[in-house]
């Protein structure tokens, strides 16, 4: 029997397993599915990780290194390449390795599995069904790992952070970006992004655009990109022709949760990820989640934090009882699509309650505003700018929720002037 | 007065820098602004990330960084130079793969252990 089980060794894995070590948890066992520990910062190499957690700028394979030279020194088990089947409503995980199938029992249970990218089927592109699409993040991993360019002159569907990275890494090894093209009015990724990945090459972004035919068989040889409507309808007569052999979606992520599902944790339509309460627990006990399986992140800095906090809560759930009745549930109201944690548990035991949010629209000088059941505001927040690209946070004082019943709305609200 | 988005950290601030006096900047959260607002309209820079071919390692690419900022007009020159280097595992994380790329008094540093 381990104290706790993490499924998943990216960001979110290693994060949750070196803060349960330093919590005190004496058998902690990381399960990875593939061969190095690591995840998706393997192949991206770029930099920018880190500035929150090391107050450096580290690339990802850096970023990877810290947590990975941590665990060397500590009695954390690691087993990967090994993939986990199932896991049931008793903590019993069964999975496969080179040594065969078992099951294995965990005290506590962290699933830190992340996402995968949405592909061509998702959004249903017509065309015809040439090779030469492809996800950015499966393009990044031919390039990064494999050394692979995968087109000379390659099309961007989505606005996407890792498509606009490939932008700039293609560019670099001599491709021809041609456009990136995206369906929303503002762009779903990082503005920093924008500017150093785009900007800097002079490839153009196409807002408000979408691709409405892909065409060429066997290799794909044009797409033709069109204006859309507020409804997202394309335009008649916009038609733009790109000659292109290749196209990059970066579309979304979607939160990896068929393990979720066979564990019996309630998942939310929003998030497509568990649901959450405010120390990363699901809705089975002992079963906590943290990282891109809960709520997509913009930053692995995000992933590895909302770790440490599912970490701390599950040491804390293996080492004590804890007596905790209360429930306030968090919802939504205005522009806001989701909130994680979706509910709180009352008394709080930490101080301070983090909340994360997206919004569906760009705003400009406006309040986040925590009301309770009546109406009134608990809280409030200014804040400069909000765009969907980007995942917004507040943090709740726990003294303001002591006496709060039922429910708080979390919304958005314009600045008045 | 030019409007600029920083790339200093993932918050992105919007800052203005104003050329006519001394490229004073405005809208900066923290001095990593101040400093990019500055040196964006007068010598900009990037960190260069890019990978190698590797022989005996686990995957056919090492990741490398630059040390430092580099001009950004040497980014490409530097990339073309990088082409044709290859290292053989094992390489540490941190090893120099090239000093002094392309004359931009920065090296290039392995990104992971291979």
């Amino acid at each position: 029997m381990y104290d706790l089980i993490i499924i998943g060794a990216g960001p979110a894995g290693l994060s949750a397993a070196v803060t349960a070590y330093e919590a005190g948890l004496e058998k902690i066992l990381l399960i990875e599915r593939d061969s190095e520990l690591g995840g998706i910062l393997n192949q991206c190499i770029h930099n920018g990780f880190g500035l929150h957690l090391f107050k450096e700028e580290l690339t990802g394979p850096e970023f990877a290194g810290r947590f990975i030279e941590k665990l060397r020194d500590t009695n954390v088990e690691v087993m990967s390449d090994t993939m986990v089947l199932d896991i049931s409503e008793d903590h019993t995980v069964s999975l496969v390795n080179s040594s065969g199938y078992q099951h294995i029992k965990g005290k506590a249970i962290i699933l830190a599995m992340g996402c995968r990218e949405r592909t061509r089927g998702a959004i249903a592109i017509p065309g015809s069904r040439g090779s030469g699409v492809y996800t950015a993040g499966t393009a990044q991993r031919y390039m990064n790992m494999d050394g692979y360019l995968v087109g000379k002159r390659i099309v961007i569907l989505g606005s996407g952070d890792i498509g606009l990275i490939m932008a700039r890494r293609m560019t670099l090894e001599g491709a021809k970006v041609l456009a990136c093209v995206e369906i929303n009015p503002y762009s779903s990724g990082l503005q920093r992004n924008i500017k150093q990945c785009l900007e800097d090459f002079d490839i153009p972004l196409y807002l408000s655009h979408t691709i409405t035919d892909i065409r060429g068989y066997p290799r794909v040889n044009q797409v033709v990109v069109s204006k859309v409507d507020e409804k997202f309808r394309p335009i008649a007569r916009s038609e733009m022709v790109f000659d292109c052999d290749t196209v990059l979606l970066s579309i979304g992520l979607i939160p990896e949760n068929e393990l979720s599902k066979s564990a019996g944790i309630v998942l939310d339509p929003r998030t497509k990820g568990p649901r959450v309460w405010e120390n990363m627990e699901t809705s089975v006990d002992g079963i906590f989640a943290c990282g891109n399986v809960v709520q997509v992140h913009d930053l692995a800095d995000n992933v590895a934090a909302e770790a440490k906090k599912a970490a701390l809560a599950a040491a804390r759930y293996v080492q004590q009882n804890r007596q905790q009745d209360g429930e306030l549930e968090l919802k939504t109201a205005g522009n806001v699509t989701y909130t994680v944690p979706q509910h709180i548990h009352l008394p709080l035991s930490e101080k301070l309650v983090e909340v994360s949010f997206r919004t569906n629209r760009v705003f400009g000088k406006c309040a986040v505003v925590v009301a309770d059941r009546e109406g009134n505001a608990v809280c409030r927040y200014s804040r400069e700018y909000i765009t969907p690209g980007e995942l917004q946070k507040i943090s709740i004082p726990a003294k303001l929720l002591e006496d709060k019943e039922e429910y708080l709305t979390v919304k958005v609200v314009e600045e008045q002037k | 007065m030019t409007e600029l988005i920083c790339i200093g950290c993932p918050r992105g601030c919007h800052l203005k820098v104003d050329e006519e006096n001394g490229y004073q900047v405005t809208g900066n959260n923290c001095p990593i602004g101040a400093e990019y607002g500055k040196n964006e309209l007068t010598n900009p820079t990037r960190v260069l990330t890019t990978t190698v071919r590797i022989s005996g390692g686990i995957h056919n690419c090492l990741p490398v960084r630059s040390s430092g900022p580099i001009k950004k007009a040497l980014l490409m020159e530097a990339v073309r130079a990088l082409k044709d280097v290859e290292v053989a595992s094992p390489v540490k994380k941190g090893d120099v793969i090239v000093h002094n790329i392309v004359g931009s008094g920065q090296d290039m540093l392995a990104s992971r252990d291979m």
